[in-house]
């Protein structure tokens, strides 16, 4: 396939898939709304924590990267009376600013150091928000935050994004121009020289990469979706505490990009999606639930090792295999 | 030109230590403009950490390193790239994932990269055409375009050289440190690449060359530089050096008679 009618088989993907994903809330009970938005929420931190592992380095802050956008947001709407819709976009900045002034010390290390220095880096933060009870409002957290609204000329009433359909499609939109962003950003000159500093940083800096500020770069990026998540989560909240962005939560993030596989942009979003559903199909079975969690990431790690995004290829191979054999 | 007196590379008294190891000790030695200079030694005489200090993988303990008579010492690796220095890798280093192409257009960095914005909103492409087309013109001059779409990794040993080769004249260097790219090579490619490095000098570019391949050695270099345990042991024309008792000695047993492989 060249790369002209990839791009044609992209955007009929996106011209069928997004129609569709912006009518099934409409079909869908309220709890199943709620679903969809932490899909989203989640495709969009997986899709940034990707960005940052291009460049090499696995890191353990990106959840509560996602809490300092959500703390930010809500601190600048509540205590300091901004509207939210600017509120929000300023909170990812200041996400991507806090990722920057992280990364001096936490970039100086590489693979294990950088691992453990950035979950310290982040429970210190975390314990931060607990230990403050102003302006963080300690281990409650904090509540009332304001809500998104929007003041319609034919609506009586703003239209307030509380309301979950509201909100998915204002997500909706959000998650796509995310991705549409990081896609290019990981097929650009950029992406280019992300993989030099991952997979030869020696040749890299041979033929003049700073490999520092690209890493610094990824880092920043992937905190600034981050923050932009954890901005538009804590507004349809309406509450944030400290433990939303605990380790274990952390946890979920590596395993979805594991089980659904690095190499391909496809591949996080890929695992997001069909561990999440699996989940929620097995919620009736609440007390097995970890159980068949548990198992399907040991099955899928023995045999799809390569993740899920290499599923379709190994079908395909298996398929060309049985109609080799029928014909010969 | 005020410039054109001083010599491309000028290393004075430098040193390197590991632990107890010297081993670099007070190297002292220039190198012209346009010359190939060769720079010979047994193995761990500390050929390739001279290398790594000129090219800033190594801070160097003591002594300076001046291009075209400007400091360069201490500086980092991509720094002193973007002044023109590049090195190659004593073991093959390549993006062996990538395919030839891809690999030629990652050396491009320093010529082809832009912002995050520009990135984002495509107002790079014109840049990215100007990365192509260098691209390109490597890949012919390296003889590799029937190869452009095969991965790094399955290349022969010599497009493989060549490659290396190809990635480093894309960042467009002055001064180029070839770590022994005729090692493990059959005679056909060794006249391939002796060829191919010939061509290098002759488009303007000064090269040391890092070498056991004596046939290799004698044939390309103007001038020989001798290490050994980490000291300037002789410097010369190639003959002069070849018939030098202490050069001759630092080798015995392995090419003091012969002159094919002075050791390994
Ligand atoms: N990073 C390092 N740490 C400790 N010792 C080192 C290091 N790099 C090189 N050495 C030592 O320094 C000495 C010089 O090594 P170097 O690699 O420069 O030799 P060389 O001349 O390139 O040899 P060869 O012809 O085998 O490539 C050797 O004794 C080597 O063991
Ligand atoms: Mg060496």
């Amino acid at each position: 396939m060249n790369s002209a009618s990839r791009r044609h088989g992209w955007w009929l993907a996106a011209a069928v898939l997004l129609p569709a994903l912006a009518a099934l809330p409409f079909f869908l009970p309220f709890h199943r709304q709620d679903f969809m938005i932490f899909l989203l929420l989640d495709v969009m931190l997986v899709v940034s924590y990707r960005l940052v592992t291009l460049s090499g380095e696995w890191s353990l802050i990106h959840m509560v990267l996602m809490g300092c956008g959500g703390y930010a947001s809500a601190l600048l709407s509540k205590r300091a009376d901004l509207l939210v819709w600017l509120s929000i976009p300023l909170a990812a900045l200041l996400t991507a600013a806090v990722a920057l002034l992280l990364s001096f010390p936490l970039l100086r290390m590489r693979g294990f150091y950088f691992l453990i220095g950035s979950y310290a880096a982040g429970e210190a933060v975390r314990l931060a928000w607990k230990y403050f009870v102003y302006p963080f409002g300690g281990p409650k957290g904090l509540k009332l935050i304001p809500p998104l609204e929007l003041q319609l000329p034919f609506l009586e009433q703003p239209l307030s994004f509380v309301e979950p359909i509201p909100f998915y499609l204002l997500l909706l939109v959000v998650t796509c121009v995310s991705l549409l962003l990081l896609y290019r950003l990981e097929h650009s000159r950029i992406g280019l020289t992300l993989h030099m500093v991952h997979w030869q940083p020696s040749l890299a800096e041979a033929v003049g990469v700073n490999s520092w500020r690209y890493r610094t770069l990824a880092f920043a990026c992937g905190a600034f979706f981050a923050g932009l998540a954890g901005a538009l989560f804590v507004h349809y909240l309406g509450s944030i505490n400290p433990n939303q962005f605990a380790i274990g939560e952390m946890l979920y993030i590596l395993v979805w990009v594991i089980i659904g596989g690095t190499r391909t942009f496809a591949g996080p979003v890929i695992g997001v999606v069909v561990l999440s559903v699996l989940n929620e199909i097995f919620r009736q079975y609440d007390e097995w639930r970890p159980a068949i969690y548990g198992l399907i990431l040991l099955l899928s790690m023995r045999f799809l090792p390569d993740g899920l995004e290499s599923l379709p290829g190994r079908l395909r191979g298996l398929w060309r295999r049985r109609v080799a054999a029928a014909q010969g | 030109m005020a410039t054109a007196a001083a010599p491309l590379l000028e290393v004075r008294g430098l040193c390197k230590r590991f632990g107890g190891l010297v081993a670099l000790d007070r190297v002292s030695f220039q190198v012209r403009e346009g010359e190939i200079r060769g720079l010979i030694g047994p193995n761990g005489a500390g050929k390739s950490t001279l290398f790594k200090n000129i090219a800033g993988f190594y801070r160097p303990g003591a002594g300076e390193i001046l291009l075209a008579g400007r400091p360069i010492s201490g500086r980092p690796p991509y720094e002193i790239a973007g002044l023109g220095v590049v090195r190659t890798f004593q073991e093959t280093t390549l993006f062996q994932e990538l395919s030839v192409m891809r690999n030629l257009e990652a050396g491009c960095h320093l010529h082809a990269s832009s912002g995050l914005f520009r990135a984002l909103l495509g107002l790079d492409r014109e840049r990215l055409e100007r990365q192509r087309q260098a691209a390109g013109r490597i890949l012919d001059f390296v003889g590799l375009r029937e190869r452009r779409a095969q991965l790094a990794s399955e290349l022969p040993l010599g497009s493989q050289r060549a490659l290396a080769l190809g990635i480093a004249l894309l960042a467009k260097p002055r001064l180029l440190l070839l770590d022994e790219p005729f090692a493990g090579m059959n005679p056909a490619e060794t006249a391939h690449m002796m060829e191919l490095t010939r061509k290098v000098r002759r488009s303007g570019i000064t090269i040391v060359l890092v070498e056991h391949n004596m046939k290799a050695v004698m044939g390309l270099c103007d001038f020989v530089t001798v290490l050994n345990f980490g000291r300037l042991l002789a410097e010369g024309t190639p003959e002069s050096v070849r018939r030098d008792p202490a050069v001759l000695e630092a080798y015995l047993g392995s090419a003091a008679g012969g002159t094919e492989r002075a050791s390994c």
